[in-house]
This record gives structure tokens, C-alpha cells and sequence, in this order.
């Protein structure tokens, strides 16, 4: 036969191999370029957005672009040079080319996230700096003699060079002496790792309160009629299409200290009217709301795994002996673990992120990492730290991300 | 689930425990949201019912917050009601500009991550797709990461290219918010969907555009409509990136309910809250509808 040695080819003469290689081709082709105008669209208003906030996070250019000569002066002195005549004399340069571009109270700020109160010197310094005549190490220092402070060196020198690491250190509590070694912060002023710990600690909280709740009623709905659950359903899915500050804004009416639930307490005699709870602006606040807000991500993966178990497992159980409570516990709730894995890892990613509600309900101590990246967007303009702080954020959620496509794969999220 | 027959006392009184639990936390998820409607007709500024509304005494309501809802930000609220009060309505009145942000911005978003969002789902329920799982990742991370960051890149990102304080910017970024909630439905009903459907049509003579068109399309409809309210809603619920990336005039329904809660809460805030609520009702309804008529369609068991 000598068919079997020569290679099968398709009607018009291509070899097999080769055509099946080239219609795969043509189909990837095809589902690619399906896909490729979202991709293009989320790489732009969504990928590189967050690249751009990662590099403002390493990347500020405050101190380093208003100071030509200083940059110079510190690229050409190492470090542990004694800060001389020639050392302020740049400073001197660099002061008087500020006022005269307004940039004063830029390379201020920049210092001053460094080096606390730091911005007045800049701006009233170079005030008067033109005022001021060689030599100028005494000028300056008898201006104010701040401006011998070797931290203050030590910050200009690092503001010196627009990329940086130290708003990294400032998210994690740390700063640098004036030799340039890694330090942690005063105990007071030690603020961020809290503020990561209490939104870990909420977080897990709010997880472990969602999952007791969700579980009872995602199993009555499972075992119920189909027609009977349905109905019930309405219960889960009303809060989740329900507006988030809608919501926020109930449980505020609600937890008030005149609001409904005190006065409820206060009719069943269970609270006296002067003893009323405070149940708003505070940790309490925060965990009621959120747990009623994300209650419905865990309820929704666990009723689609607790749907798929057959009742006959835990009846076969039964009559080998088991009592209910083992059967329970040896072979219902090892089948549900897909879904409270599925459920707990939603919410816990969906509440270390959660913003608006601590906001509002939470007052000074139930707020999140959050709001504290908010307030330095908003309030305190050090947006570097700002964006250190969201970064910090981000790898933790995209490491809970991987996870969460690990073990329970992006495919079989559901939605209602 | 019915008791069995051979179930033991304590196994009764546990089955009626768990009833109850069960009731308690339904009431706990549905309480909150019931409850703000009858305090939007409260007459008196208070968060809670007053001794009139106890007793149904109809003093104790009132329509006035539905009307300060009208009338605030108006130039002559106090003017006679004809056509020219309606007319000072629709132009000044805050709310009313408000919701016509809400509604452009919700519209035109939900547009462009339905169309961008279908096709890509197309692409992606595809068993030859490359690096399918990656793509999946990237595409539905809009969602999982904390609304804050992306907030906070589209700020220096906007503020860049000069999109900060635009309607386009806006629209932008809710639309890719909501791209990973039409990804995940239309996919969803996409699995099991029947291609030697679409190889039937065209071995009959259809071209790709006509086989999309009048296969593929009416039978994943249900799929993408329920994709695109979730979009809508996504876009019509969201505060953040309109609170750090909108200006004066881009303001929506939840920044002006943001700044009514922060600044001085008002009953007003209930009535725009127990409003939304109506809408979420029947949007819930029109999902649910829909996702029957998908499994109608596609021939899975009701239900």
C-alpha cells in the first residue's frame, strides 16, 4: 500500500497536518480578535491607570525638579560629605530660582512628608532670599537655624532623586535617621500598620458573621421546593440589587441613637432611655452594615453548591446509624466547603477594599485602609502616600485574587 | 425539607429552632430596606416614627420631602404649580439634574460594555481561545479590586491625558466596571449553548454577520439584557470614581445622596433612598423574567 506513506492531503493537494494547522490558527484568530477591543479598552481605563498610580507610588518629582543645583551638589558629594559653603550655596541658588518660578511651596511639601514642619522654612526662606548675600552658610543659618538639621539634609538629599522608596517605608510605619538607616517610627505616630491590622481584623469578622448567617438560610433554600425557594430568594437578591449607599444610609436611620432600633429597645424595656447604644460611628457600626451589605456573596455561592448535594447522602447516614448532628457533620458540611470557601474569599477580597460605608458609619474608629487612602487623596494631597498605601492594598487583593481562581476559577463566579 | 417521620423530640424542637433562625436573618436582610419607606412620608425631621405614624394618624404623613425633593435647588420653588413651575423643575432642580447625569452617564456606559462585553464573551466561551484564563483574569479584576484604587489610578491617569472633570471619563470608567458583570452572564449563558446551531446556519448559506444576527443573537438576548442592567445599576450605584475623577457638572444620584448624608442627612435622603428602591424591584423583577425565558430558551428545566 503505498497510501500509508504518503501523507493524507485535503481535496485541494495541502497536506492534512498542515490545513488543521491553519484552521486552528484562523479559529484562535477569530476568538482573539473577539476579545481584543475589550482587552485594548480595560488595558487603557483600567490596566494603566494602575500602573500609573504604581509609579506615583515610587515616583515623586516635587523637590528634585525645583532644585537643579542641590541635585547636582548631592550627585556629586556621597553621602557623609559636611554639608559646607559650597552645599548652601546651592541651596541659596536653588531657594532664589523658586521664588522666582512660585515653586517654593512644592519642594516644601515634598520635604515636609520627610521631615515634619518643614514647608515654612522653604516658603519663608526663600521670601527673603534675595535679601541675603555670600557667605551663605551664615546667612541662611542665621535666617533660621533649621537649616543646619542634618535630617533635613538627609531628606533633600533623598528628595533629590524622584524615585524613591521611602513612601513605601512611610506606609509601613518606617522612616530613615539622618545616616540614611531604616527606622521604625515613634509609637505614636506608628499609624498605618494598625490601620492594615483593624481592616484584616473587621475583615475577618465581617467574613466569619456572613458565613454563620449565610449558612442556615442558604440551606433552607436549598431544600426547599423550588417555587417556595424562589420566592424566598427575593429576600437574598432585593439587598443586592439594592443601591449600596441605599442601604448605608438605612442602617444609619436604623443604628442612630434616636433612630428606630434604640427606640425599639427602649419600648421592650430592654434599654433604659438614658442608656441608649451607641451603635453608630464606631467598629459596631461598620460590622453590622457590611455584613448586611455583603451578606448576599456568600449566600448566592453557597445555595449553588448546596442545590447540587443529592439528600440522599445524609439519609443513607441516617439509617447506617448516624446520628442527625454526625450526619451533619461528617457528610453534609464537608460537600458545602467548595461553597463557604467560594463565599468567605468573595467577601473577605470585596470588604479589605470597602470604602463608602466605614465611611459613613464608621466614624474614627471603624474606619478601613481605605478611607485612610481617601483622606491622603483628598484632604492631605501626599498622593505618593496615597498610592503606596492603594498599592500595598492591591497586591494583598490580587494575591487573595489568585487564590480565589486557584481554588475556585473565575468561570464559575455567578451572579443572582 | 419536612421533618421526617422518625425524627426524635429534640430533633423537632431543633427543626423549629432553625425556622425560626432562619426567619430572623431573612427579616435582618429585608428589615433595613422596608423600613425607610414608611419614614419617607414622616412629617416631622426625624429618623424614626413618631407617635402619629404609630397610630396611623394620617397627621403623621406627609408628601412634604418628596416635594422638597422637587423643589430644592429650584429658582422659584414657591411660584404657582403650572407649566412654568415644571419647567424651573426640570431646568434647576438639583435632584432632577442629578438623575439626568445618572441617566446619561448609565446609559452610554452600559452601551459600551454591553457591545464591548458580548463580543468579547463570544470570544471568550470559544474552546480554542488562547491564554483564555489569563485574558478571563485581567478582564473581570475591574471588579474585585477595591473601588478605591481604581479610583485613585484613574485620578493620576485622567488628570494626565485631561479626561478628569469629563462626561467621556466618566462613562469610561463605569463602563469597564461594569464589563466584568456582562462578561460573566452572557458566558454563562453561552455554556451548553449549541454551535452546531450556528454551523447549521451556515451550511444553509449564512454569512457570519447573518448567523450572529439571527441565531446566535435572539438566543443569548436574555443573557446579554440581564449583563446590561447589571452594568446600569453598576454605573447608577457608583460614588467613588465619580467622587474623585467628576467635577460640578458630572455629578450623579449617589454623589448628591454622599453629600446629603455627610453634610446634614435629611428625610429627603429616604425619599430618593425608598425612589431607588421601587427601581431596584422591578429591575429584580425584569432579571429574574428574563433568566427564565433564557432557560426557556434553552431548554433547562424551569426554575
Amino acid at each position: 500500500m503505498s497510501d500509508a506513506t504518503t501523507p493524507l492531503t485535503t481535496a485541494d493537494g495541502k497536506p492534512l497536518k498542515a490545513a488543521l494547522a491553519a484552521s486552528m490558527m484562523r479559529a484562535k484568530r477569530r476568538a482573539f480578535l473577539l476579545v481584543a477591543p475589550l482587552f485594548l479598552f480595560v488595558l487603557v481605563t483600567f490596566v494603566v491607570p494602575i500602573g500609573q498610580m504604581l509609579f506615583q507610588s515610587v515616583h515623586n518629582d516635587g523637590f528634585s525638579s525645583t532644585a537643579p543645583a542641590l541635585k547636582e551638589w548631592f550627585s556629586e558629594h556621597p553621602l557623609g560629605t559636611p554639608y559646607d559653603e559650597s552645599a548652601y550655596a546651592a541651596l541659596a541658588s536653588d531657594l532664589k530660582l523658586m521664588r522666582e518660578n512660585r515653586t517654593q511651596g512644592q519642594a516644601g511639601t515634598r520635604i515636609n512628608y520627610d521631615v515634619a514642619g518643614t514647608r515654612s522654612l522653604f516658603t519663608s526662606t526663600a521670601r527673603k532670599i534675595n535679601r541675603m548675600e555670600a557667605p551663605w552658610k551664615e546667612a541662611l543659618l542665621a535666617e533660621n537655624e533649621d537649616w543646619a538639621d542634618p535630617n533635613l539634609w538627609r531628606a533633600m538629599r533623598s528628595a533629590s532623586n524622584p524615585y524613591t522608596i521611602d513612601f513605601y517605608l512611610a506606609a509601613l510605619d518606617h522612616t530613615r535617621d539622618k545616616d540614611n538607616n531604616i527606622v521604625p517610627v515613634d509609637e505614636g505616630r506608628a499609624i498605618y500598620g494598625k490601620l492594615f491590622l483593624r481592616t484584616a481584623i473587621l475583615s475577618i469578622v465581617i467574613t466569619v458573621l456572613c458565613m454563620l448567617l449565610a449558612f442556615p438560610i442558604a440551606h433552607l433554600l436549598a431544600t426547599l421546593p423550588l417555587a417556595k425557594s424562589n420566592l424566598l430568594m427575593i429576600f437574598v437578591l432585593l439587598p443586592f440589587w439594592t443601591s449600596l449607599l441605599v442601604r448605608t444610609t438605612s442602617w444609619m436611620v436604623l443604628l442612630q441613637q434616636q433612630g428606630v432600633l434604640n427606640d425599639v429597645l427602649v419600648w421592650l424595656g430592654i434599654l433604659n432611655n438614658d442608656g441608649r447604644l451607641e451603635m453608630m460611628y464606631n467598629k459596631t457600626g461598620t460590622i453590622i452594615a457590611m455584613t448586611h451589605i455583603l451578606l448576599p456573596f456568600m449566600v448566592l455561592p453557597l445555595y449553588s453548591v448546596m442545590r447540587t448535594i443529592p439528600p440522599s447522602y445524609v439519609r443513607a447516614a441516617r439509617s447506617l446509624g448516624a446520628t442527625s448532628w454526625t450526619a451533619f457533620r461528617k457528610i453534609y458540611l464537608p460537600q458545602t466547603l467548595p461553597g463557604i470557601g467560594a463565599g468567605a474569599l468573595l467577601v473577605f477580597i470585596l470588604s479589605v477594599g470597602y470604602y463608602i460605608t466605614p465611611a459613613l458609619v464608621g466614624g474614627a474608629d471603624g474606619q478601613l485602609i481605605s478611607n485612610m487612602i481617601a483622606f491622603h487623596m483628598q484632604k492631605s494631597l501626599n498622593w505618593s502616600l496615597a498610592a503606596a498605601l492603594a498599592s500595598l492594598l492591591l497586591g494583598g487583593v490580587i494575591i487573595l485574587y489568585w487564590l480565589y481562581d486557584r481554588l475556585v476559577g473565575i468561570d464559575n463566579m455567578k451572579l443572582g | 425539607m419536612a421533618l421526617p417521620a422518625y425524627a426524635s423530640p429534640l430533633e423537632r424542637v431543633w427543626h423549629y429552632t432553625y425556622l425560626v433562625l432562619c426567619g430572623l436573618i431573612f427579616f435582618f436582610l429585608i428589615a433595613p430596606i422596608v423600613v425607610i419607606i414608611p419614614l419617607s412620608f414622616n412629617a416631622q425631621p426625624y429618623f424614626t416614627f413618631t407617635k402619629e405614624m404609630l397610630n396611623f394618624n394620617p397627621a403623621g404623613y406627609s408628601m412634604r420631602w418628596y416635594d422638597l425633593l422637587l423643589t430644592f435647588g429650584m429658582q422659584e420653588p414657591q411660584a404657582e404649580r403650572g407649566w412654568s413651575w415644571w419647567m424651573d423643575a426640570w431646568q434647576h432642580a438639583t435632584w432632577i439634574g442629578v438623575a439626568k447625569n445618572s441617566i446619561i452617564i448609565g446609559f452610554f456606559s452600559t452601551i459600551l460594555a454591553t457591545a464591548l462585553g458580548t463580543l468579547a464573551a463570544l470570544g471568550l466561551s470559544r474552546p480554542e481561545m488562547p491564554y483564555r484564563r489569563a485574558i478571563m483574569a485581567v478582564l473581570i479584576s475591574p471588579m474585585i479590586v477595591p473601588i478605591i484604587i481604581t479610583a485613585t489610578g484613574l485620578f493620576f491617569f485622567y488628570s494626565k491625558v485631561g479626561l478628569a472633570h469629563t462626561f467621556p471619563g466618566i462613562i469610561m470608567a463605569h463602563a469597564t466596571l461594569g464589563i466584568p458583570f456582562v462578561i460573566i452572564t452572557v458566558t454563562a449563558t453561552l455554556v451548553g449553548f449549541d454551535y452546531s446551531l450556528s454551523r447549521a446556519a451556515a451550511n444553509m448559506g449564512a454569512d457570519p454577520r447573518t448567523t450572529f444576527f439571527k441565531i446566535i443573537m435572539p438566543l443569548i438576548l436574555p443573557g446579554v439584557v440581564s449583563g446590561a442592567l447589571f452594568a446600569f445599576v453598576t454605573s447608577f450605584d457608583e460614588v467613588v470614581v465619580v467622587l474623585f475623577v467628576g467635577g460640578y457638572d458630572q455629578q450623579t444620584i449617589p454623589r448628591q445622596m454622599w453629600n446629603g448624608i455627610r453634610e446634614q442627612i435629611s428625610p429627603a435622603i429616604l425619599a430618593v433612598a425608598t425612589i431607588l428602591v421601587f427601581f431596584s424591584i422591578a429591575l429584580l423583577t425584569t432579571v429574574e423574567l428574563l433568566r427564565r425565558r433564557s432557560e426557556r430558551l434553552r431548554g433547562l428545566s424551569p426554575g
